[in-house]
């Protein structure tokens, strides 16, 4: 064909109107961009913003200064009891609660309350723990800072709205007024809450610890990973180094894309018509949660692990076979090392997963009210998720605190787990 | 060209010799696909043998048969008989392992593990127990890196990673890996197609220096290479062994005119 083309006249009012609406394009394209960004950090400012106000009170708590008698008659134990062989179970069995009661009712008569108003159900505990620490007190009497009642806590966090109605508030003018006298007698005080970080759930938001729930979650993430890990890398290697590529394990490859996407209480009850009910394993108990995390994370590890070994370039696979590495040395010393961080990261973000877990969980009764930090895997035990359910579900003002804490407890984990992903991952990282 | 002459004198003796490796009657499949049309070659212990063709001809294909590298092709299947010193190399009692010791490989790309540079050489013997002692092990090392023409540049840094190597370099450290385990054979496939002049001409200095220690076989789109470095050439076309023959031979006088319109440039 010889007909020439038109020369192009690129300054031509088309042209500029053209470059124009390129440029606007452009332009939208990133203000939508930005503002997807900015809504989307917006959300988890206004998410992060709102846990952490209210929770940070729940790692503090109230107490208020009491004179306490510990008089010998009252607690039937002496000195010589405790320091003798059964010096633990005379501390138990002493009547630290009739002594902390004396006290406190002495205290709340003269402010015109009930005892049980201002101190907490559990404050004979700290009584009983400073006589531990020092028998001397036996027969003396000293000024003793124990845990408030829960409104009393509430009021000492300012979260109490005093010019509502009597009657809408939890608190009564009455404790108010007592709560005020004290306050300004410097009685009562603001610290650490050591119980919150140290015990187990309670009935009392002043009493209730997030330890139990989180070691039950150590626990629990103990066993998940000491089963997926293995397994799942072993699946990984057979499936991409040794299955011949065929039907079956094209079938196989599907049904495990097929589990990692299935809801994670169908592997609860899954868990519960095997592990509880066919192999009668005990209920709550962190091994029998762990087995059923298990079952759910051991996909996410196994695709993992095959996408980290099919990106290990195959020239590497060449230069060992080249020089006579059987396929054992191929995989061991030379693909799974340079897997090694996809296959971590893809375990860690498996972990994260199960620790977030709740639902599987309750299926195997996981959801139980336990009052002791578990000491084994058998023991019955709550998680850190299944904690968080229990609390924002409580009827107590205290348990909004708490369970807003909990929140911040199971986060920090998370990101504990996640930089450690990043920094196993930039480790083990190699470039070729 | 009194190179050139001098070559033919020593391929007409060297070619008395008994082969080191003989196929007959090759043929490869890929899947339905059949890449190679029975293919008969002999290769001489102390002769460099090239092959050459276009793209596709099945030259690389027919190389990676001498060490079995197309076993880790799920599809790709052999018929045919290969010998390595008498021996069928696709025997079952065969062990691919040593196999794949006894002829070794260079690749196109260089390759070097990520791992130091002593550890890209020390990796073979170690394997396959060729040293009992470290003092062995460093011994072999220093042995393959003089002789892959790279200990000089190397020797102060042995540690460093052998991808922090140039690419010529990372090349010689491949090559030096390959001598490590002692091979009979190196299969080299297109050596120096990711490589500039100069680490190229290294290259083809290093191949000549290695020649008569081991039976070197190289694949090599460059004509002008298979001239340099070879004394025997032969030359595939779509799956065929066309023409084998001295280098000298191929490249002044060959018989077949398609080879003839190859190396004149007519196609490729």
């Amino acid at each position: 064909m010889s007909s020439a083309r038109i020369q192009t006249d690129w300054a031509s009012p088309v042209m500029q109107a053209r470059v124009r609406r390129r440029y606007a394009k452009e332009r939208r394209f990133r203000f939508l961009g930005l503002a997807a960004l900015a809504l989307a950090g917006s959300f988890l400012f206004f998410l992060l913003g709102t846990i952490f106000s209210d929770g940070y009170t729940g790692f503090l708590r109230t107490e208020v200064k009491l004179s306490v008698e510990y008089d010998a008659f009252e607690l039937g134990i002496d000195r010589s009891a405790i320091e003798g062989a059964g010096g633990e179970n005379a501390l138990n069995t002493a009547n630290f609660q009739g002594v902390m009661m004396a006290a406190a009712t002495a205290r709340a008569q003269s402010l015109g309350v009930a005892a049980k108003d201002i101190v907490s159900d559990g404050a004979w505990l700290a009584l009983r723990e400073a006589v531990r620490e020092n028998p001397d007190l036996i027969g003396s009497r000293v000024d003793v800072w124990v845990p408030t009642s829960g409104d009393f806590d509430l009021l000492g966090k300012g979260l109490v709205e005093r010019d509502v109605p009597e009657a809408n508030r939890p608190v009564s003018d009455a404790e108010i007024a007592a709560f005020d006298r004290l306050k300004a007698e410097d009685a009562v005080r603001t610290t650490l809450n050591t119980t919150f970080l140290s015990m187990a759930d309670s009935t009392s938001p002043e009493l209730a610890g997030i330890w139990g729930a989180a070691k039950g979650s150590l626990l629990t993430l103990a066993v998940t990973l000491l089963l997926c890990f293995p397994i799942g890398v072993m699946t990984a290697i057979y499936l991409e180094e040794y299955a011949p590529k065929n039907r079956f394990t094209d079938l196989i490859e599907v049904s495990i894309n097929n589990l990692a996407a299935v809801p994670s209480i169908i592997f609860g009850l899954l868990g519960l018509a095997v592990f509880l009910n066919f192999f009668g394993m005990p209920r709550s108990a962190p091994i029998v949660g762990g087995l059923t995390l298990a079952l759910m994370t051991l996909p996410v590890i196994v695709i993992a692990g095959r996408i980290a070994m099919k990106s290990v370039p195959p020239s590497i696979r060449d230069a060992a076979l080249g020089v006579g590495a059987s396929q054992i040395q191929v995989v061991f010393h030379h693909v799974l090392p340079l897997a090694l961080p996809g296959i971590l990261t893809g375990t860690i973000i498996g972990m994260a997963r199960a620790l977030g877990e709740t639902a599987p969980l309750l299926m195997i009764g996981m959801r139980a009210f336990v009052t002791d930090v578990p000491g084994g895997l058998t023991t019955p035990a709550t998680v850190l998720p299944v904690q968080i359910f229990l609390w924002s579900d409580e009827v107590a003002r205290g348990f909004v605190e708490k369970t807003s804490a909990a929140i911040m407890v199971l986060l920090v984990f998370l990101m504990l787990m996640n930089g450690l992903a990043i920094y196993l991952r930039n480790k083990f990282e190699k470039r070729w | 060209m009194n190179d050139m002459m001098a070559t033919m004198t020593a391929n007409a003796e060297a070619t008395m010799s008994a082969p080191k490796m003989t196929a007959r009657d090759v043929k490869v499949f890929y899947g339905e696909k059949q890449a190679l049309n029975g293919v008969s070659i002999d290769v001489h212990s102390d002769l460099v043998t090239a092959f050459i063709g276009p793209s596709g001809c099945g030259k690389s294909t027919f190389l990676r048969c001498l060490n079995r590298m197309n076993d880790t092709i799920e599809t790709a299947r052999m018929e045919g008989n290969i010998e390595l010193e008498g021996h069928n190399i696709y025997a079952p009692d065969m062990d691919v392992v040593q196999l794949r010791a006894r002829v070794g490989m260079v690749f196109q790309k260089p390759n070097p593990f990520p791992k130091s540079i002593f550890e890209n050489v020390a990796y073979g013997p170690r394997i396959h127990g060729l040293s009992s002692t470290k003092a062995e092990l460093d011994t072999i090392v220093e042995q393959s890196l003089v002789r892959a023409g790279l200990w000089n540049e190397v020797k102060d840094r042995l540690q460093d990673s052998g991808t922090a190597l140039s690419g010529g370099q990372q090349q010689r450290l491949c090559i030096a890996r390959a001598i490590a385990v002692d091979p009979e054979v190196i299969l080299m496939d297109e050596p120096c197609s990711a490589l500039d002049p100069i680490a190229t001409a290294k290259i083809e200095e290093l191949i000549d220096d290695l020649r008569g220690r081991y039976a070197i076989v190289i694949v090599t789109h460059n004509m002008q290479q298979a001239a340099r470095v070879s004394q025997r050439t032969a030359f595939f076309h779509l799956g065929t062994l066309v023409e084998y023959g001295d280098t000298a031979e191929i490249f002044t006088n060959p018989r077949e005119q398609r080879t003839k319109d190859y190396i004149t440039g007519r196609f490729g």
